[in-house]
């Protein structure tokens, strides 16, 4: 027999209290984020490169994306640089940094190996992730200088071991073109993502390791598991979570990628191998005192929006929880058989 | 007899001693690795000591004599000084990040709780949304909220680097992993039943518990906050040098070509990085640690 107080707790409904903790969230999110987002939308379809104020329909999306007489030529041009440029910079700094992160957060974690000084390593591999972004570019600037007769740590330290020929009569060196070229910049972009995140990685997939029960890892070894049986039955499947939250992250920080090509370029001019879609919205929108250019940095903003939608719900699609899906198909099934038998029996349930 | 101790006893050396060759390969890549992560900022220190023309000259693994020299150049030189001014940049990265991260940390938390703990008609929903929202770049917003926030006057001011804060979605997706995983919510239960108010068990008790995953975000957020340079620059669109952050002002020693000192370039740098890297020495245990379980186990 339920007792009195037993009976009155199962009567208060709580629900209000889920409310009162979501909303301040809602709020904020609403009137910083929601609006200025609905905004960009409206601003994507005004603007005709004159006036910022007059509607062209979906003329700016035409332009960055078709092209059309010479101007339009060469935003849209642009446009498929700038992506094409965020894609390779992505894609050379993510694959280095999950291999590395991977095999150092299982190397770490795992217990019967003898490595002094772990604490160490790790405290120091995530040390450049907090450095600032914008100063690391302008050090890389300075460490790649590819000045002939001042030439930076790079190419001075390449000289010392041969790869770049230094002139002593002339004292000029041979440099690299580490700012200036097309693929040594994009290199040492890569590098430098890949230096900065792959300890911030490493850290959240140790974190996730050691969220796995550590009881799996004894019976495994019990039952005389390789290391490698261990990472892919136990390490890898439970891992998921984290591993989607990570491919997440790190694909739309990578469309965002800003900073440092941005930053990664002397004189005025950014460098146009590096040059990103991120970069390439902040120019359009701080052209537009001179050339009206909100319109397309809106429309651009907007398919980068599109763009990221379709490579998160892909991620979400690749790495979701499969036993899930199976345990709510097979809930949905029986929920469904339950019905049909309580109709049979003439709609009373048993 | 001796044949059997050869059964039993060859496998467990192996064994061990393949353990020592891997742990000993390992540590090896290890060292590397750590030289790599480095090099960089032990290069940045030993040229901020640096002359310009000791720089030019020759690399050096050793520190130079010219610190003073070089700081001499930041305080008085003309071109350092329009762009340059580290302690105001400390004060003011340090106000808006300090005040981001805490709004950031205890919100998420608040939300991941409500929607973890409650339930409620638009519970999925809310969630569903949150998780659409965790997608949209900063630069997709970047130009509605700019122009949204110069017709509210707030341009130039610290307050929309702040107070969007609190809407975090990516911290409250990770919160919401981490609570699934290890806050049961018998002991809401339990609390409810000793009395607790609904607000005070979250404060009491759900935030001692989700310490790890909160020591983790808070870190998350601050870095992120302290580093960033897009925000600022498209907000702080017309201020004086005295308010602006110190990724601004960093990214100003590479838009002038009249600096020409490398020396005191890159002691510029180095007093930008430099205090968080003392500030990360002493918390670093704490970060790292961070990630461990807590709370009650099933």
């Amino acid at each position: 027999m339920a007792s009195a107080a037993q009976r009155r707790i199962k009567s208060i409904s709580y629900a209000k209290y889920g409310y009162m903790f979501i909303l301040p969230f809602f709020i904020v999110y609403f009137f910083f984020q929601l609006y200025p987002l609905l905004n960009t939308f409206i601003v994507s379809f005004h603007g005709n490169g004159l006036n910022v104020d007059d509607f062209v329909g979906f003329e700016n999306y035409k332009t960055i994306l078709f092209g059309g007489d010479r101007r339009a030529n060469a935003i849209h041009e642009t446009f498929v640089t700038s992506l094409k440029n965020t894609i390779i910079l992505w894609v050379g700094n993510f694959i280095p940094q999950l291999a590395l992160s991977l095999s150092l957060a299982v190397w770490f974690t795992e217990a019967n190996l003898k490595i002094p000084g772990k604490g160490f390593f790790k405290v120091v591999m995530y040390l450049p992730n907090i450095i600032t972004a914008a100063s690391v570019a302008v050090l890389f600037l300075q460490l790649c200088g590819q000045s002939e007769t001042n030439p930076g740590f790079l190419n001075q330290f390449l000289s010392k071991i041969g790869v770049v020929d230094y002139d002593a009569t002339s004292k000029k060196y041979d440099v690299i073109p580490f700012i200036e070229g097309v693929w040594q910049p994009r290199g040492v972009i890569m590098f430098i993502q890949t230096w900065m995140w792959f300890g911030n990685t490493m850290i959240m997939l140790m974190s996730g390791i050691q969220g796995i029960n550590p009881s799996l890892f004894e019976a495994a070894s019990i039952d005389g598991a390789s290391s490698g049986q261990v990472f892919r039955k136990i390490t890898l499947p439970l891992l998921t979570p984290i591993m989607a939250y990570t491919l997440v992250t790190s694909m739309i920080g990578g469309l965002q990628m800003f900073d440092i090509p941005f930053l990664y370029h002397r004189g005025t001019a950014v460098n146009e191998d590096v040059q990103t879609i991120a970069v390439m919205i902040y120019e359009y929108f701080h052209a537009q005192l001179e050339q009206s250019k909100m319109g397309l940095a809106g429309a651009a903003s907007v398919l980068l929006f599109f763009i990221t939608l379709v490579l998160g719900c892909i991620s979400f699609y690749l790495t979701r929880d499969k036993d899930e899906i199976a345990k709510k198909k097979q809930r949905k099934k029986i929920a469904k058989q339950l019905k049909q038998e309580s109709k049979q029996f003439g709609g009373f349930s048993v | 007899m001796s044949k059997m101790k050869s059964v039993y006893g060859e496998p467990k050396d192996n064994y061990s001693s393949k353990l020592k060759i891997k742990s000993t390969i390992l540590f090896v890549w290890f060292v590397i690795l750590t030289l790599i992560c480095l090099l960089p900022i032990y290069i940045l220190i030993i040229n901020a000591t640096r002359d310009h023309s000791e720089i030019a000259n020759s690399l050096s693994f050793i520190p130079g004599s010219s610190l003073g020299k070089n700081f001499n150049t930041i305080a008085t030189n003309g071109n350092f000084k329009l762009s340059y001014d580290a302690l105001n940049g400390y004060k003011n990265s340090l106000i808006i990040t300090v005040s981001s991260t805490f709004l950031t940390v205890f919100f998420s938390a608040m939300t991941a709780y409500g929607i973890h703990v409650y339930d409620f008609k638009l519970k999925e929903i809310s969630y569903t949304v949150i998780l659409l929202v965790m997608m949209v770049p900063v630069q997709v917003t970047s130009a509605g909220f700019v122009s949204f926030m110069a017709d509210l006057k707030l341009t130039n001011t610290y307050i929309p680097l702040i107070l969007p804060a609190i809407a975090a979605p990516s911290v409250v997706y990770f919160m919401r992993s981490y609570m699934k995983s290890s806050f049961p919510l018998e002991i809401v239960e339990a609390a409810r039943i000793d009395g607790c108010n609904e607000f005070r068990t979250f404060v009491s008790i759900a935030i001692p518990m989700m310490k790890p995953a909160i020591a983790v975000q808070a870190i998350f957020a601050f870095i992120a906050s302290w580093n960033n340079f897009y925000t600022p620059s498209m907000i702080l669109i017309n201020v004086k040098l005295k308010q602006k952050t110190l990724p601004m002002m960093v990214s100003a020693l590479q838009a002038s070509d009249k600096l020409n000192d490398f020396g005191a370039v890159y002691l510029a740098i180095a007093l930008a990085i430099i205090p968080i890297i003392i500030a990360y020495v002493f918390l670093s245990r704490f970060i790292i640690a961070g990630v461990a379980l807590g709370g009650v186990k099933e």
